[in-house]
């Protein structure tokens, strides 16, 4: 059977090129913000686009985060943040003020060191490292390039990260641990290469549809 | 390391996308959804869609147009034109695109530009500016199509709108619209000087060497065309190995390349010499199937 893939609606976010691009793949994704939904999906997607602070009014207005919290960390069920839904899951973030995140994994959401020759947002199409290859990396290489547009970044714990890029510094590109996946960039956004990890994504969405 | 961005303006007149001539004449190009298509396919970093009399004639975005739009393309899409709320921005987003251009409103309530990065984030808001030198030399701020003077430079528009929020400038020259006789490299410079947001040049290419003194000689973080790309066998592919021939770096995307071409003096390639072309066999590339 399809996995049920949904998109979570809170109001903001650029959810109709994520929904765009797994069309484009063949997927059947729902977009919604019910809690009837979230219960039978096997997998979440987190969008982009967005303030940090407002997004988690958002995601509390709709009441969802201790249902999504669960099912993500004790059903085991995938989900993949995007952009904004990479920054929401570690502890806390500086951006417009402070606010809390979601806290499933260790790490803040900080801002740019400025440097003289850089200018922020960081935006445009920037080289990844990939560290960490499977699943979300399968048959891409380090040095591809991928889309990114963020003013804040995550620093997290080494043995979380995925991917990194360089801008000025070494910034964390994408996340994983166990059924969590993030990227700071858009792979929605990012053509055939892109498209090339949410197909990986899918892939392992079906090979690990939760047994609930 | 971050690469040059290469950007098509698409501008939007009755719903198809025309070529415009310094604000005045537009000559027609064809539907929306297939010119997005066909970038995507080329190889572009970047759209900007912009519904160029959206504004004067007070309508607000058109949604339907978006949303098909941004079924063809995995680039990032901006849409601009008509926007005057915070529910406009919500909406242009929620149809399939990933930034907004804001030109009028954000002149004239920069309030706006706020608003929607409390929102959508600064990296969401692009505030475009329209200028063109008066009679004394100096540039001025235009809005509506290049109709109504703001009274502003575009150096002023371009700090208010970085300090209200805005993640991006596009500034383009009415003076080059369509002109290809290159970017007004002195606005830019002017501008990119003044602000710390990412600069997109716009106005005037007509030659791919434009797009590389954009780059080298302006300092702008992404160089847009709009006319250029229309009529010009695989625009996108060979401006990118032109500016690499230049050293420029350049995300490169796509089987086709022109990496050992030369270029004649009018920016098109040369052709090979004629030992090169014997020596040329066809190579077989599968279709990748994602």
């Amino acid at each position: 059977m399809n996995p049920k893939i949904l998109i979570i609606d809170y109001g903001m976010g650029n959810l109709r090129s994520v929904y765009n691009a797994l069309k484009f793949l063949g997927a059947e994704p729902l977009v919604s913000d019910k809690s009837q939904d979230l219960h039978q999906a096997d997998a979440y997607i987190l969008p982009g686009v967005g303030a940090f602070g407002e997004a988690m009014k958002n995601l509390k207005q709709i009441n969802i985060i201790d249902q999504l919290s669960q099912n993500v960390l004790q059903d085991k069920k995938t989900f993949l943040g995007i952009c904004l839904g990479m920054q929401l899951i570690v502890e806390d973030s500086e951006e417009q003020g402070f606010h809390k995140g979601l806290g499933w994994i260790k790490g803040h959401v900080v801002k740019f060191e400025p440097k003289d020759h850089l200018r922020f947002p960081h935006v445009g199409w920037n080289n990844i490292d990939v560290k960490k290859t499977e699943p979300l990396y399968r048959d891409i290489q380090s040095g591809t390039h991928y889309y990114f547009d963020h003013n804040f970044h995550v620093v997290c714990d080494d043995e979380n990260i995925s991917a990194t890029c360089k801008y000025g510094n070494e910034i964390v590109a994408s996340i994983e641990k166990d059924n969590i996946f993030a990227t700071q960039f858009h792979p929605e956004k990012s053509q055939v290469n892109g498209l090339k990890i949410l197909r990986n994504f899918l892939n392992y969405v079906n090979t690990h549809q939760s047994a609930c | 390391m971050l690469k040059n961005r290469i950007v098509a303006t698409l501008l939007v007149h009755d719903g198809i996308v025309v070529q415009s001539v310094n604000f005045k004449k537009y000559l027609p190009i064809g539907q929306v959804d297939i010119a997005v298509e066909f970038l995507n396919d080329w190889g572009i970093d970047e759209i900007v869609l912009l519904d160029i009399k959206a504004t004067l004639q007070n309508r607000s975005p058109n949604l339907t147009m978006i949303s098909q739009a941004s079924k063809k393309g995995f680039v990032p899409l901006t849409v601009g034109g008509g926007i005057k709320t915070v529910s406009d921005i919500k909406n242009v987003i929620q149809s399939g695109a990933d930034k907004v251009s804001i030109n009028y409103a954000a002149i004239t309530q920069p309030s706006l530009i706020e608003e929607g990065a409390i929102i959508f984030g600064n990296q969401c808001i692009m505030v475009s500016i329209d200028t063109r030198k008066n009679q004394d030399g100096q540039y001025e701020v235009f809005t509506q199509s290049g109709r109504l003077s703001m009274g502003k430079s575009p150096v002023e528009v371009a700090k208010i709108s970085e300090d209200y929020g805005a993640g991006e400038i596009l500034l383009n020259s009415i003076d080059r619209d369509g002109s290809k006789q290159g970017y007004d490299i002195e606005l830019i410079q002017q501008v990119t000087d003044a602000v710390k947001i990412p600069v997109i040049a716009c106005g005037g290419v007509g030659h791919p060497r434009h797009f590389l003194e954009g780059i080298t000689l302006g300092k702008a973080s992404a160089v847009a065309a709009g006319n250029y790309f229309h009529f010009t066998e695989h625009s996108v592919i060979t401006t990118k190995s032109y500016l690499e021939n230049d050293g420029i770096e350049v995300r490169l995307n796509t089987y086709a390349h022109y990496k050992d071409f030369n270029f004649l003096e009018t920016g098109r390639l040369a052709r090979k010499i004629d030992e090169d072309l014997e020596e040329l066999r066809f190579t077989y590339h599968p279709k990748e199937i994602i």
